[in-house]
């Protein structure tokens, strides 16, 4: 049967559609979009007072199927970012086994496929094992179907390693997602370095750990003229390199996490171990140059660094805990009440960090409610309010910061061509 | 005044009330260990459990005594010889102490929040004995009631905290408590052992030893240890000592009633010398006198 969605404010930035119109979806795909379209012979979603924008893509999660099915497993992963609001997440290669061989990528999308309600995109590993030491079979990767190498969580050591990644992905067109970490600068750090982290006692990262690499990563893009991602930008100096690197012209994109726009290392003061995540929460400053960043473009996407551990790995003192944070079902949330209501960016231009930008990064078809486009839907409600629990996740984990937060601003239904896989109202998936 | 606090954490969520009110706590307590009897009954029938994860002579014996002479039952417990060695984890460790009906816990541990971590997983009063290099609260105390001891007050002395800063939980303890209580605070150390920010604590920062050796009422010295040295901080113990070490001829230049202190061990002829360690203006084996006092007072204050 069609599906209608009627009334809602369509909100499409790769059309420069932004009314109240219609839309009509069948077998997958969308039909049409225009003012009043008859409900002929199909189900009706009214979406009078919300927002309908094109599917939202979060471009960086760690499922932890192969290895730590605990914590999270491919299904568990895709219904979590179902009921973020997302038909399509990009799963980053630090499994166990890591994503560097066509068969872990084929295992991945055969799960996917098998769970099916929305789309998973592998990343494969730049170089084997995430070592850092030789480079991984991309080609075949490709074949197989990742849509970008990183060996995120490892950043890569060699200045010539990384040379290597960006040329040779070149000839595949595959961006090279960076997690910029100046290992022997950051050594143990497990925050932010800075008054807090000498209040607390805590090892500190200097946030030129981070900088050091990224202004690395850009001049072997510049060198390599190959296509660098910037992961999880966390300071507002890789921001400022960022803008250089683009008024010059490289081809080079980045990211930006929720809780790298809403929380800064204050947040550490009780040592929570749900607040350790890398790179650590930085400071106010930092957190005013990346809200910049994404409101003047120099920051592409908004990707959650999906991280589940464990309530055993969390429970610990917090210089033993792991780093990350359960972050797809807050995402959307986050984006809203602190980019659209606090921050006064434009929703467009947020709808752009979830569609358009990362769409573009990864070479995806989608992103768009172009007519003939998969029917990849994210419906929005801009005045709810809600209540983070992290008790009602689907996430297989538990470890966030924002538990208990209240937040306005909702994704309350996904749409997966064409097939509803969220609604809020239900709770379901 | 009424004491509210279930647990100790550290020395930088007290007020300065309170924290006078500790010392004055600790001014009655003092006494008792020069009895022949040394026990009252006031804790009697409490059971105070000592974790300590961390090697320690002087902190564990103390707080020991002090439970002790207060008549409170005591175990201790060494991360060596407990399951932690087995693989149970800080929390687990802790609710299997409870389990067993106690009512504090005191804990030294590595891991700087350890103690407050705790403090979420049980219901006894956790004291923190020291936790990485966050704080010290018992050992900030006790240099705090030494110095008002000898000084009379704390209100417009000057301290200088000399030695590795970034690491110190000793130095955390003494820089919020002598704030609070109206110190002037100056940290002194190489540009490396010195942690990002510390004047927002209100201290001041100084990279050399003979500039403040004159201005200071109290020099409060710290270990250093070794393994900073193999970590890169600083070039050989021989240049730590020769630039930062308290000598005679350095205290030369010192007021003539200057305090020395150091919250021990001490190693001889790199902080200070075996001369320094003699003189009557060094009062380290007051400190450890007092510290027992203080944990009397802490403990008294926490569980009566």
């Amino acid at each position: 049967m069609k599906l209608l969605i009627k009334n809602g404010r369509v909100v499409d930035p790769a059309n420069k559609i932004d009314g109240v119109l219609d839309i009509l979806i069948d077998k997958g795909k969308i039909i049409s979009v225009r003012k009043n379209i008859p409900a002929k012979a199909c189900q009706v979603i009214d979406a009078k007072g919300k927002v309908v924008a094109p599917g939202f893509i979060d471009m960086h999660v760690h499922l932890r199927e192969p290895g730590r099915e605990d914590e999270e497993t491919i299904s568990s992963g895709m219904k979590a970012g179902a009921a973020g609001g997302f038909c399509s997440i990009v799963s980053m290669a630090n499994t166990n086994p890591v994503v560097d061989k066509q068969e872990v990528v084929k295992f991945i999308l055969r799960k996917a496929g098998e769970e099916g309600i929305i789309s998973v995109y592998p990343v494969g590993a730049v170089t084997k094992g995430l070592k850092g030491e030789e480079l991984a079979e991309i080609g075949e990767l490709k074949e197989a179907g990742v849509v970008a190498v990183s060996d995120d969580g490892e950043p890569i050591r060699s200045s010539f390693i990384m040379r290597c990644g960006l040329a040779y992905s070149k000839k595949f067109d595959l961006p090279v997602i960076s997690h910029s970490e100046d290992k022997d600068l950051s050594q143990g750090g497990v925050m932010d370095e800075g008054v807090m982290s000498t209040i607390l006692g805590l090892p500190g990262i200097p946030r030129q750990a981070e900088e050091i690499m990224v202004a690395r990563d850009i001049k072997l893009a510049e060198l390599t003229h190959g296509r660098l991602h910037i992961a999880h930008v966390s300071t507002g100096g890789s921001v400022e390199l960022l803008r250089q690197a683009r008024k010059k012209g490289l081809r080079v994109s980045a990211e930006a996490a929720p809780h790298h726009f809403s929380l800064t290392s204050e947040a550490v003061k009780e040592y929570d171990p749900n607040t350790r995540v890398s790179p650590p929460l930085r400071s106010h400053e930092d957190v005013e140059a990346i809200i910049k960043g994404l409101g003047d473009g120099t920051i592409d996407a908004i990707a959650s660094d999906h991280a589940p551990h464990s309530l055993e790995e969390k429970e610990v003192e917090y210089g033993l805990a792991p780093s990350g944070i359960d972050g797809i079902e807050t995402e959307v949330g986050l984006a809203l009440n602190v980019l659209y209501y606090e921050k006064k960016i434009k929703l467009v231009e947020i709808i752009k960090k979830f569609t358009t930008g990362p769409a573009a990064i990864l070479g995806l078809r989608e992103g768009t409610l172009s007519i003939g486009a998969k029917a990849n839907i994210t419906i929005l409600d801009l005045e709810k309010k809600w209540r983070v629990d992290k008790n009602k996740f689907f996430s297989l984990s538990r470890n966030t910061p924002f538990h208990g937060m209240s937040l306005k601003g909702k994704a309350v239904m996904t749409i997966h061509q064409g097939k509803i896989v969220y609604n809020n109202e239900t709770s379901t998936v | 005044m009424d004491w509210k606090r279930k647990h100790l954490l550290g020395l930088e969520e007290l007020e300065a009330q309170e924290i006078e009110h500790i010392l004055d706590t600790t001014d009655s307590f003092r006494e008792i260990s020069t009895r022949a009897i040394k026990k009252v009954p006031t804790l009697r029938g409490r059971t105070i459990v000592n974790l300590f994860f961390e090697p320690s002579t002087r902190t564990r014996t103390s707080f020991e005594l002090a439970a002790k002479r207060l008549s409170a039952d005591t175990v201790s417990i060494s991360a060596q010889t407990s399951s932690v060695v087995k693989g149970e984890t800080l929390k687990d460790t802790a609710r299997n102490i409870e389990a067993m009906q106690i009512d504090a816990i005191i804990v030294r541990h590595s891991m700087s929040g350890a103690p407050h971590f705790l403090s979420r997983c049980v219901e006894a009063s956790v004291i923190n004995a020291g936790d990485g290099c966050h704080e010290h609260p018992t050992q900030g105390l006790l240099d705090i009631f030494t110095m008002r001891e000898k000084k009379g007050s704390i209100k417009g002395l000057k301290v200088a905290i000399v030695g590795d800063i970034v690491h110190s939980r000793v130095a955390r303890s003494n820089i919020w408590g002598l704030k609070k209580l109206g110190a002037e605070v100056i940290v002194v150390a190489p540009p490396t052992l010195i942690p990002m920010g510390i004047e927002e604590m209100g201290v001041k920062v100084c990279f050399s030893l003979d500039e403040v050796i004159g201005k200071v009422d109290v020099l409060n010295i710290l270990r250093i240890q070794l393994e900073r040295q193999k970590g890169g901080l600083f070039p050989s113990l021989r240049e730590y000592s020769r630039l930062y070490g308290v000598t005679a001829d350095r205290l030369k230049k010192a007021k003539k009633d200057i305090l020395v202190m150091h919250p021990g061990p001490v190693n001889l002829g790199v902080e200070l010398t075996a001369e320094v360690a003699n003189d009557p203006r060094t009062v380290i084996l007051e400190q450890v006198t007092n510290g027992v006092a203080i944990r009397m007072a802490v403990l008294y204050l926490l569980l009566q």
